[in-house]
């Protein structure tokens, strides 16, 4: 740090020098940053697995539930993320009279992750179902002519070849979600945005400090340049085959 | 005892019949050929013939055994359905390889599934997975492709997609091997070498359904030829018979046509 205090008035924000304040905020926005992973991978776990039943459900012969299904993946892709975590946050207790989710940073984080699930399934179950159609007909074919069922149909010869042409649109959809994850601030789940903005109202000490927000910038750049060369990697390992 | 008896197969889509009461017998060992124009329902039968659309009426019996009566297996499950098709193999026009697999696993994929099905697959299974492996190499051997075994189907021209596709088909044995214009997607030279492999398992005493627009070919390789015209068979006989001395209207046209 000792090279950043050579210009000391330009760091000098709110009572404490910047070398004084950096560990303070450096260890508050690791543990925010940590609530924002934390609440990435619940998202990723929970809405990949249900985007699946979800396409599933938007391509059935049943006319009723690929009605319905369609219904609900425009509602919750017609409106905003936000909308839909207050909504579920505040609903059951304003509304309902049964506070579900309890007062806690537990029963924010409960919210948050079956909100962005609820959001993030609907996204990825039309990339699947792209994904799925996008498969030659021919394919199904020549399982069936080979005695196959149609489980096996499905895992041994549609999967891979489904991952490999929803890889892309997925990659992007998981890089949103990373900046995403800031909406949860609106309920104040202490995500790394509100670790950062608490130091501009005064936490610990420091109060005024506009840099530690901007600093967060920092935090989403790392993992979402490490999420790309990830996907990246794993998109080439598929390169095998067209 | 003939090895396959279609009696009577009706197909309708959206109420436009694309087959109307076809009938016909064949062989063990021979090779029946069928041609015709386009949209006269060649394909639609090969495709009733493995199940993939369902007749609408009509008896399917093969070896004796009656496999499909419209009347009665309106409610077959997938499953009978599946186990039915294990008596024909049918070979694509577009190969329809399973790109994520070499040609070796192409070929031994089905197999190693059905094993499973097997009552001594758990005590046996890596015999029987290398005995799977060994036959599928053997198969890729007499299709001239030893070499490509290990190739993806990217990797491969589209003859020899199509001759892995032949042995994929042959990989499980089925009783009836049915060609759906095997050549149709091939360039001249690429579709003279999956005919001499067509041929040499004729030669073999493969008991064989083409549908085919290679007429010479047709000729020189059948046992049998049936002419489709809109949904029925306008003409039925050895290759002689209808191609020298047709004696359908429809039939003598199309060959001035050809």
């Amino acid at each position: 740090m000792g090279t950043l205090i050579v210009c000391p008035d330009l760091y000098i924000i709110g009572d404490k020098m910047f070398a004084e304040q950096f560990p303070i905020v450096f260890n508050a926005l690791n543990v925010g940053f940590l609530q924002t992973i934390k609440l990435f991978f619940v998202t990723l776990l929970g809405a990949l697995p249900l985007g699946l039943i979800i396409s599933f459900g938007s391509m059935s012969k049943l006319t009723t539930l690929r009605s319905i299904t369609k219904v609900f993946v425009w509602i919750i892709r017609g409106t905003p993320l936000m909308i839909q975590l207050l909504i579920i946050y505040y609903f059951p207790g304003l509304v309902l009279h049964n506070p579900i989710w309890g007062g806690g940073e537990g029963g924010r984080f409960g919210a948050c992750a079956v909100a962005f699930i609820i959001n993030y399934a609907c996204y990825f179950s039309e990339i699947y179902r792209g994904g799925i159609q996008a498969i030659p007909q021919g394919q199904h074919e020549a399982g069936l002519v080979l005695g196959m069922t149609k489980s096996q149909i499905f895992f041994k010869v549609k999967l891979l070849q489904m991952i490999k042409k929803i890889l892309p649109p997925i990659s992007n959809e998981i890089i949103t979600l990373v900046k995403d994850t800031s909406l949860a601030r609106i309920i104040a789940l202490q995500e790394i945005i509100w670790a950062g903005q608490a130091f501009l109202k005064g936490s610990q000490g420091i109060s005024g400090a506009i840099w530690p927000l901007f600093f967060t910038a920092v935090y989403y750049l790392i993992a979402s340049g490490l999420l790309t060369v990830l996907l990246g990697a794993l998109e080439k390992k598929l390169n095998y085959f067209r | 005892m003939p090895i396959l008896e279609v009696k009577n197969i009706s197909k309708q889509f959206d109420n436009t019949p694309v087959l109307k009461d076809i009938s016909f017998t064949m062989e063990k060992g021979t090779v029946l050929s069928i041609i015709g124009s386009s949209g006269g329902g060649k394909t639609t039968l090969l495709r009733c013939l493995n199940f993939l659309e369902i007749p609408d009426k009509g008896k399917i019996i093969v070896n004796g055994e009656e496999l499909f009566d419209g009347e009665k297996n309106k409610t077959f499950t997938d499953n009978d359905f599946r186990l039915r098709r294990l008596h024909f193999g049918l070979v694509f026009q577009s190969f329809n390889l399973f790109p994520q697999y070499t040609a070796l696993e192409n070929v031994a994929l089905a197999g190693k599934l059905l094993a499973k099905e097997r009552p001594d697959f758990k005590t046996n299974k890596d015999a029987i997975y290398a005995e799977i492996d060994e036959s599928a190499r053997e198969l890729l051997t007499t299709m001239g492709l030893k070499e490509r075994m290990n190739h993806y189907p990217h990797q491969l021209s589209g003859g020899q997609q199509q001759r892995v596709a032949i042995a994929r088909a042959l990989a499980l044995k089925p009783d009836i091997l049915c060609f759906d214009e095997p050549t149709s997607a091939l360039d001249p030279e690429l579709t003279g070498e999956v005919l001499k492999v067509i041929k040499e398992l004729a030669n073999n005493k493969y008991t064989m359904i083409i549908v085919t627009h290679e007429m010479s070919f047709a000729k020189e390789v059948s046992d049998q030829v049936i002419f489709m015209d809109q949904g029925i068979i306008a003409e039925c006989g050895t290759p002689e018979d209808v191609f020298d001395n047709p004696k359908n209207e429809r039939t003598k046209k199309f060959f001035t046509n050809y």
